[in-house]
């Protein structure tokens, strides 16, 4: 595997918000085909980092490297056609939009219509409720289903890369299981590789190849989720034992 | 060329197409049939200055007026040290003494526009107060000129009250007039707030041209008293009218003066630094205490007696009032003037206002530009020196800029 | 009872005009939270463009229908042009300034452009061409001008074609979006300076539209009679709700009925503080309007 290109590469990364330095140097590297987990505690610079990828935070120093092109400095608006997608902190569903039209949004680069109605009803599919709600305003829904909404949308774009922040923040036992059911089927049977940030870090790692800990904006672990699982350091700092 | 560089130039290309095409159905399109020459003059006058300004642009970024830029730096700050040097009262009475020996200078034509300077001087050293200490964007603040005018122009005419008497009556009025304004108002965001007080200062104007019997409407108010003295003169005191323009200089150069002091004094007080907090964070100001409505009260209240000061004294220099000169392109002018020098900033007014009352007096020949280059420059300001030609020292960042 | 039906035509007819100016501030507030003060200046354009393009096209020879269309069609574009050069040169720029910066930048757009309209144009009215639509018809005893019959039809037309275009289309659910969250617009692909643009482009050739017909029916223009009507259309699309497209067009008819009716049975002299009177009394007792507001303020 490690013989591979990665699809996504950052190499000394640092992002600032005005004077604050939020992610200090992060280095990473994601292959075609992986669930990579990003955990750490609040504040250690996960989102930031998924931002700083996205082209939302322009990063001060340090390259991002997507598909083998540099990414960095390119505005957030090229990406989605290139294959890169972000279920970004909070969901952030157009809230007067209906469902429907959220879902046509995250499809808004392509002209393809009748490969979008495919994918439209592919995304009802997995998620029946938003079939049921197609035509309510994005804001009414329940946390859940503007979860589910939220991943719906970024999957119109077809994504190659997936970036998922707290996918499971806020939510019920129930539906969470039902989230990471569907981000391990987009990755086994679509291929979709996908970087997962997340507090919750027992269940991030049991659904990934492989793990990064991030600590006050640095990387301080890396390796395979199963050996991150079992690691005593990490099972006392984020899995509460 | 750098790729940088032929970007710059094609912006450039496409800038001056769409002007020439905003340009020319203005000037070219004529029922007599199509002109072009007059278009494509100032097209090219302005392309002309566009282009060159672009091409300093580029040399300074590649570097070409590094070699300048050691002596401009060594000027300012020999500038700086002697200025340090020079104690602040020193400057102060410097200051003092040009403005008490300037009539003796000048002739009539430069006492005629250093009135009107310093009345704007107190217009916009009052919308300071409003906009600068307290940050609330007030665009019809000529109404209490307006009220202050009127209140004196009435009393004046009809019951021959003195002005010294009328000058704080006719603040009373409008500190009045400013409450009713503020009130519903200052609940309001920022931006709504301008958009109301500009409805209000046009409600004013409108009353004032209509309300015929007390205002006589659009024929303005004629015969208006200036101001009264007693004179010492052969053993006995004397009354006097102080109608000549260097009489009148004192008087409005004595009201400025109350005015800067005065709003010196508030800007370092306790009522001050509240309106900063209020300004900066007005959540943050009522958990410690401020009560943030009755001091935006207070503010336009206080912001409208120098408008109202400033009022009288214009009724009685002008012995005549009319509705016409309370238009919000006056109160677009005192904000200019506020913007313009710094906000917040006293000397920064003083000279907002000598640029924008003095300077087209130099230029008067393009009197008709007057106010097409003040709306450019308002917006080019806030792109490039947003905080005017002389900020403020205290004001710190806004809390919604550092974000 | 003539008299009420009389000024209810009227009222419709400054109403719709209204309307037509309440939409461009409405959809600009909603996207970028700024009371656009040039965009009265906008609808004065629109009606100087209508005079020198009528005049023009009326001279060619063309006849009266044909005049109006072209000309009502080529000032629109004009006035977007126009909108999207000070949208990109006075308020781009200052996209993370602070608000009351972008206000003062588009008060001084205001005064530049008002300004240049008196240098190009002239101080004085400019009529246009002699009697381009006459006479009229009578409904129970309210007498109807064919011009009011013009303005109205256009108005709706385009109050329908601008309701197509926000809730049906592909670039219109991308400006709704752009208004309730720009990060995550870019986040899905969408340029959001282009939707910008493209929301001051849409404004101003409706206050163009509007500026012609309102020239038609009184005659003339001038070059500050973008001024009241600016602050009129403003409250209406406050009255409606800030960002509320239906909100704009519903308080735009509410805020020339109001107008008209006042100025028929209270004051004709006092017409204009009626409109200022109840944007105070909006915005103090139902600040978010009668329809409610579409901002997403995240910037206060």
């Amino acid at each position: 595997m490690t013989e591979q290109t990665p699809i996504l590469e950052l190499k000394n990364v640092t992002s600032a918000y005005g004077r604050i330095k939020a992610i200090k140097g992060i280095s990473l590297k994601v292959y075609p085909g992986e669930v990579v987990s990003i955990i750490g505690a609040n504040g250690a610079g996960k989102s930031t980092t998924l931002m700083s990828i996205s082209g939302v935070i322009k990063p001060t120093s340090g390259e991002v490297w997507y598909a083998g092109d540099r990414i960095d400095g390119l505005a957030p608006d090229l990406l989605p056609s290139r294959g890169l997608c972000q279920v970004p902190e909070g969901r952030r569903i157009f809230p007067r939009l209906t469902v429907e039209e959220n879902l046509d949004m995250g499809a808004f680069f392509r002209k393809d219509t009748d490969a979008i109605n495919h994918d439209k009803n592919r995304v009802f599919q997995m998620f029946p409720i938003l079939l049921e709600r197609r035509k309510q305003h994005g804001g009414t829904l329940s946390g859940g289903e503007q979860q589910m909404l939220a991943m719906g949308r970024a999957l119109m774009g077809r994504p190659k890369l997936l970036l998922l922040d707290e996918p499971s923040l806020g939510l019920a036992p129930l539906i969470v299981q039902q989230i990471f059911r569907i981000i391990r089927e987009i990755n086994e049977v679509d291929g979709v590789t996908v970087v997962l940030v997340e507090q919750n870090a027992n269940l991030a790692l049991k659904s990934s190849s492989r793990g990064y800990v991030l600590e006050t904006g640095n990387v301080v672990m890396e390796d395979d989720a199963q050996a991150l699982l079992v690691n005593p350091a990490i099972r006392a700092a984020y899995l509460g034992e | 060329m750098t790729i940088r560089a032929s970007k710059l130039w094609l912006g450039y290309g496409v800038a001056m197409a769409w002007f020439f095409v905003l340009l020319w159905p203005l000037l070219g399109i004529k029922a007599e049939g199509l002109e072009f020459a007059e278009s494509i003059s100032i097209w090219l006058k302005v392309a002309v200055a566009a282009a060159i300004l672009l091409g300093l642009h580029q040399l300074k970024q590649g570097g070409l007026f590094r070699f300048l830029e050691k002596p401009t730096q060594a000027a300012s700050a020999a500038a700086d040290a002697l200025a340090a040097r020079v104690p602040r009262w020193l400057a102060l009475c410097a200051v003092a003494a040009c403005a008490l020996a300037f009539p003796m200078l000048t002739e009539r034509y430069a006492h005629d526009v250093a009135i009107s300077v310093l009345v704007y001087i107190i217009l916009g050293l009052g919308l300071n107060v409003v906009v600068g200490l307290a940050g609330l964007l007030d665009l019809g603040y000529i109404a209490f000129f307006g009220v202050g005018a009127y209140t004196y122009a009435l009393l004046s005419v009809h019951f021959e009250l003195s002005f010294w008497l009328c000058l704080p009556i006719a603040a009373c009025f409008s500190a009045i007039a400013g409450c009713i304004i503020g009130y519903p108002t200052l609940r309001m965001r920022g931006d709504y707030l301008a958009i109301v007080t500009l409805g209000f200062g046009e409600i004013v104007r409108i009353v004032i041209n209509n309300w015929m019997s007390l205002t006589n409407g659009p024929n303005g108010v004629l015969g208006i008293k200036s101001p009264g003295a007693y004179w010492f003169k052969d053993g006995s005191f004397e009354h006097i009218w102080l109608n000549s323009l260097e009489q009148l200089y004192y008087i409005i150069l004595g009201l400025a003066m109350l005015t800067i002091v005065a709003v010196y004094r508030l800007n370092y007080s306790r009522i001050g630094r509240a309106f900063e907090a209020v300004r900066e964070d007005q959540t943050a100001a009522e958990l410690m205490g401020v009560n943030t409505l009755r001091l935006k009260l207070l503010a336009y209240a206080m912001g409208a007696v120098f408008g109202g000061i400033a009022g009288t004294f214009f009724a009685a220099r002008m012995k005549f009032v009319s509705p016409e000169s309370f238009t919000f392109i006056e109160s677009a002018m005192v904000l200019a003037m506020v913007v313009l020098g710094g906000m917040g900033s006293i000397p920064g007014v003083i000279l907002g206002s000598l640029a924008l009352i003095a300077l087209p007096e130099v230029f008067r020949g393009f009197e008709m530009y007057r106010m097409f280059v003040f709306g450019g420059v308002m917006a080019v300001m806030m792109i490039f020196r947003p905080k005017g030609l002389w900020p403020a020292k205290r004001m710190g960042a806004r809390s919604e800029e550092r974000d | 009872m003539e008299f009420l039906l009389q000024q209810l035509v009227n009222g419709i007819t400054l109403g719709g005009v209204y309307a037509l100016v309440a939409l461009g501030y409405t959809m600009v507030y909603g996207i970028i939270q700024l009371i656009n003060f040039a965009h009265g200046e906008i609808y004065a354009a629109g009606g100087y463009m209508g005079v020198i393009l009528i005049s023009w096209l009326f001279a060619q020879g063309y006849p009266p229908a044909i005049c109006l269309g072209a000309a009502l069609l080529l000032a629109m574009g004009y006035c977007a042009l126009l909108a999207m050069a000070v949208e990109k040169v006075a308020y781009k720029p200052l996209r993370h300034s602070s608000r009351l910066s972008v206000l003062l930048s588009a008060l001084g757009m205001s005064i530049f452009l008002q300004n240049g309209l008196m240098l190009t144009q002239g101080v004085y009215d400019r009529a246009y061409p002699g009697e381009m639509v006459q006479g009229g018809f009578e409904v129970a005893g309210a007498v109807v001008s064919y011009m009011q019959v013009i303005i109205v039809s256009v108005t709706i037309v385009l109050l329908l074609a601008l309701n197509l275009l926000v809730f049906k289309t592909r670039i219109g659910k991308a400006m709704r979006a752009t208004a309730q969250d720009k990060t995550m617009s870019a986040l899905v692909g969408i340029n959001s300076s282009r939707i910008i643009s493209l929301t001051f482009a849409i404004g101003a050739a409706l206050a163009c539209a509007a500026g012609i017909m309102v020239g038609l029916y009184y005659g003339s223009v001038r070059y500050d009679m973008g001024f009241v009507p600016g602050i009129k259309a403003f409250s209406a699309a406050v009255l409606g709700g800030i960002g509320n497209i239906t909100g704009a067009m519903i308080g735009g008819l509410l805020i020339g009925m109001i107008e008209v009716f006042a100025a028929g049975y209270i004051s004709s002299e006092y017409k204009d503080v009626f409109a200022f009177i109840i944007l105070i009394a909006v915005l103090y007792f139902m600040p978010t309007g009668i329809m409610g507001e579409n901002v997403d303020d995240t910037r206060v």
